[in-house]
C-alpha cells in the first residue's frame, strides 16, 4: 500500500493521503498569501512614510510607489535637508493574513456607518434572496426537467426553446427586472431564477433519461404503468442524481448573486462589499468574499450529509460510518456503478467476504412455503 | 473424443417414465401459445428478418428453454412474449387472449439484475404486489413469504447493492413470482454469475418450480443448464432465422447433476450441439483467423 503510486490513475488514494492532499489544497494558497505579505522582500511595490522629512506632499501613513519615494529621497539628498524615512508594504487592497483573519470578527462587530446595515444584516439579506431566486426555479424547474425526461411530448415540446433561452445571460434581463418589478428585491431574485431555470429544466431532464431502461421494464413487467411508474420507479431511480444536481446547481445560483444584487439598489452582501472598498477596508471585502465561500462550502457539505440521510442505499457499507462526500468526489461515486453488462463473476460485497452465498442444501429449502395451490 | 463418435442412443427414445410424463403434460390446458411469430427490422424489402413462422405452445407448469447461436433472437422473442417488444407479423396468446404490452401475468426476470436499488430486499419483492393496489401489511406478509422460500429472509431489510450476484437473482425471482404471474420469462438469468453459483441457482429453481403453479419460459445459451433444467427445448437458428426443433426432453426427473454423463443426457447435447453448431452456407472458414505467425520458428504453444 505504501508503495503504491502517488499518480496511479483513477486509483482512490489511501485514507491518510487523502487527508494530507486536502490539508495542502487550502494551506499552499494562504502559504503563497502569507509568504507575499510577511516577506518584506518579496513584492512589497509601496513605502509608507513614516518620517515625512523635508518632502512638502508627504505626511505620515501616506503610501507611495516605491519608484516615487527613491526619486523624492535623491532630490532631497542632493538638495541636503532631512531625509524622509518609510517601509516597504503591499498596496491597500492586499491585506495581509491577519488583517483578514480578525477582520471575520471585528466586521460582525464595527458599527455600520450612517444608516448602513450591519454585516449579518446584508448576509442574511443575501441569503434570502439566493433562497428565493433557487426555490422559485426548483417549484417549476424540477417537475418540468423531470417530465422532460420522462416524456419525449414533454422533451420536445419544451427543450428546443429551453435550449435557445439559457444562452441569454440572466444579467442581461437586469434593466428589464427593473423596468417590470422595481428596484427591491423582486428583480434580484428574478436574475437568479433566470439564471437558475433553465439550466435546471436540462440538467435534470438530462439526469431523468438516464434511468435504467431495464429497471423500467422491470417495473412494467411487474404491473406498473403510467403515473406510478413515474412517481415509482423513474423519480427514485433518479433521486439521488437529482440531488447532487440540485447542489451543483445551487453553487450556480451563489455566482448569480453578486450581479442579482447589483441590479435596482444595490443590497446585501454586495453593498457592504462595495462600502467597505470604498473605505479602503479591503481587509473587510476578503472577509466578506471568504464568508460567501465558507457559507457555499458549508452548506454543501451539509447537503452532503443530508444526502447520506435521506438516501440510505446510496451509503456503500451500513456498517461503515456514512460519509458526506463533497461535490469532487460526487461523479466517482454516483455515477460509477457497476453496469451489469460489465460486472464481475462475483460481485464485490461477495468478493470482500461481507454477504456470502449462504450454503443451502437442497433439503433446506423450506418445504411449508406454498403460497399458491400447484394445481396440474 | 468429441460427442458425436460416443455410441449414444437416439435422443427421441423415451423411458416409459419419461413418455408418460410428456403425455400428462400434453393433457395441461396451454397456456401460452405463439402463433407464426415474426420480427424483423428495416424498411419492407430491405428488411433484414430476425425469425420468422416460430409457433410453439407451452402447457401449464411445463419448463421450456429457448437455446440458439448468438443472434438468432432468442432474447428479441421472449421480450415479444413479455410484451415488451413488438412483433412484426404473427401472435402471442396467453390462455387464449392475445397480449398487448407487458403486464402482471408475465413475470420476467433479466439477465442483468434489475432490483430497484432505492427499495429493501422486502419493498422490492412487495413491489408487484402494490401495484396490484394490495395494502401494506398483506403485501409484506406475502413478500416474507416469498423470501423465506429464496432462503433469504435474513437479508429482507438489506439493499440490493449489499447482496451478491445470486442472492439478487434469487431476489428477482421472488419478485416476480409474487405477483402470480401465469408464465415466469427468464432471459439468461444466470448468465452473469459464475459457474459455481449458476449450479446452486440451477437447483434452487428447479425446486421453486416444483413448489409453484407456474410455467416457465427460460432462455440460455448454456446447453447443459438447458437440458438439465427443461422439459421441452425450442431451437432457433440464423441465416435464416427461425425454429429448427422442438424438443422434448428424455432425461428423467427428478434431474440431478449426477445425469449431466447419463447417455441420454450426451445425446441430447450432441443433438443440440449439431443444430446450433450446424455449419451454414460459406460459413466454413469464419473460426480460423487469418493470423500471420508472430512468434520465432519452433516456439509452439499446442
Amino acid at each position: 500500500m505504501a508503495t503504491r503510486d502517488w499518480l496511479g490513475l483513477k486509483e482512490e488514494l489511501p485514507h491518510h493521503r487523502r487527508l494530507i492532499l486536502t490539508f495542502i489544497s487550502f494551506v499552499a494558497p494562504l502559504l503563497l498569501w502569507c509568504v507575499v505579505s510577511y516577506v518584506p522582500w518579496i513584492w512589497h511595490p509601496d513605502m509608507r512614510i513614516t518620517t515625512p522629512g523635508d518632502v512638502d506632499y508627504f505626511t505620515e501613513d501616506m503610501e507611495v510607489p516605491r519608484a516615487d519615494f527613491q526619486r523624492e529621497l535623491e532630490k532631497v539628498r542632493a538638495a541636503g535637508g532631512t531625509l524622509p524615512e518609510g517601509v516597504r508594504v503591499n498596496p491597500v487592497y492586499l491585506p495581509a493574513p491577519h488583517q483578514v483573519a480578525r477582520a471575520f470578527y471585528t466586521a460582525f462587530t464595527t458599527e455600520p456607518r450612517l444608516d448602513e446595515p450591519w454585516l449579518h444584516q446584508s448576509l442574511g439579506h443575501s441569503i434570502r434572496t439566493i433562497l428565493w431566486g433557487f426555490i422559485l426555479s426548483s417549484i417549476i424547474g424540477v417537475p418540468l426537467g423531470i417530465l422532460c425526461g420522462t416524456y419525449r411530448f414533454f422533451s420536445r415540446l419544451q427543450e428546443p426553446f429551453i435550449e435557445f433561452f439559457r444562452y441569454l445571460p440572466a444579467p442581461a434581463f437586469g434593466a428589464l427586472c427593473v423596468a417590470v418589478l422595481g428596484i427591491d428585491d423582486a428583480p434580484k431574485v428574478a436574475i437568479i431564477f433566470i439564471g437558475t431555470f433553465f439550466q435546471q429544466v436540462l440538467v435534470i431532464g438530462n439526469t431523468v433519461r438516464k434511468v435504467d431502461p431495464a429497471l423500467i421494464e422491470a417495473a412494467q413487467t411487474l404491473g406498473a404503468r403510467g403515473w406510478r411508474l413515474m412517481t415509482r420507479v423513474v423519480i427514485p431511480a433518479s433521486i439521488t442524481d437529482i440531488y447532487t444536481d440540485m447542489r451543483i446547481l445551487l453553487g450556480w445560483a451563489w455566482t448569480y448573486l453578486i450581479v442579482a444584487e447589483v441590479v435596482g439598489t444595490m443590497s446585501g452582501i454586495t453593498f457592504f462589499i462595495n462600502q467597505q472598498a470604498r473605505y479602503r477596508s479591503f481587509d473587510n471585502v476578503f472577509a466578506a468574499i471568504g464568508m460567501i465561500g465558507i457559507i457555499g462550502f458549508t452548506s454543501d457539505i451539509f447537503l452532503a450529509w443530508l444526502g447520506t440521510i435521506l438516501f440510505p442505499w446510496k451509503r456503500q457499507g451500513r456498517t461503515r460510518k456514512s460519509k458526506a462526500i463533497p461535490l469532487s468526489m460526487v461523479a466517482s461515486q454516483n455515477r460509477g456503478e457497476p453496469n451489469p453488462s460489465d460486472a464481475s463473476p462475483l460481485p464485490p460485497a461477495a468478493e470482500s467476504g461481507k454477504t456470502t452465498e449462504p450454503e443451502t442444501p437442497a433439503s433446506a429449502m423450506p418445504s411449508d412455503a406454498l403460497t399458491k395451490p400447484t394445481t396440474p | 473424443m468429441s460427442l458425436a463418435t460416443l455410441e449414444l442412443p437416439d435422443y427421441h427414445t423415451q423411458s416409459p417414465e419419461v413418455a408418460a410424463r410428456f403425455k400428462k403434460i400434453e393433457q395441461r390446458p396451454v397456456v401460452l401459445t405463439v402463433r407464426n411469430l415474426k420480427k424483423s427490422f428495416g424498411a419492407p424489402g430491405h428488411e433484414h428478418v430476425v425469425f420468422d413462422h416460430v409457433s410453439l405452445d407451452v402447457h401449464q407448469r411445463e419448463f421450456v428453454t429457448i437455446i440458439g447461436p448468438s443472434g438468432c433472437g432468442k432474447s428479441t422473442f421472449i421480450r415479444i412474449a413479455a410484451g415488451l417488444d413488438e412483433a412484426t407479423d404473427g401472435e402471442i396468446l396467453l390462455n387464449g387472449q392475445p397480449i398487448h404490452g407487458p403486464g402482471p401475468d408475465r413475470g420476467m426476470v433479466f439477465q442483468g439484475y434489475t432490483l430497484f436499488p432505492w427499495r429493501t430486499v422486502k419493498q422490492n419483492v412487495m413491489f408487484g404486489l402494490q401495484m396490484q393496489g394490495k395494502d401494506n401489511t398483506s403485501a409484506e406478509a406475502e413478500a416474507r413469504q416469498w423470501l423465506e422460500m429464496v432462503g433469504l429472509s435474513r437479508f429482507e431489510e438489506s439493499y440490493p447493492h449489499e447482496l451478491s450476484g445470486g442472492m439478487k437473482q434469487r431476489v428477482a425471482i421472488a419478485r416476480a413470482l409474487a405477483n402470480n404471474p401465469q408464465v415466469l420469462i427468464m432471459d439468461e438469468p444466470f448468465g452473469a454469475l459464475d459457474a459455481i453459483t449458476r449450479c446452486k441457482m440451477q437447483s434452487y429453481l428447479l425446486q421453486i418450480w416444483k413448489r409453484v403453479n407456474v410455467t416457465i419460459l427460460f432462455i440460455t445459451h448454456d446447453l447443459d443448464e438447458a437440458i438439465y433444467l427443461s422439459d421441452r427445448i425450442l431451437v432457433l437458428g440464423v441465416n435464416p432465422g427461425g425454429a429448427r426443433e422442438y424438443i422434448e426432453n428424455p432425461v428423467p426427473r427428478p434431474r440431478t447433476p449426477e445425469q449431466f454423463l447419463s447417455p441420454e443426457f450426451l445425446a441430447l447435447k450432441a443433438r443440440l450441439d449439431h443444430l446450433i453448431h450446424a455449419p451454414t452456407s460459406g460459413d466454413e472458414e469464419e473460426d480460423k483467423l487469418p493470423m500471420i505467425k508472430m512468434t520465432h520458428v519452433g516456439d509452439e504453444v499446442e
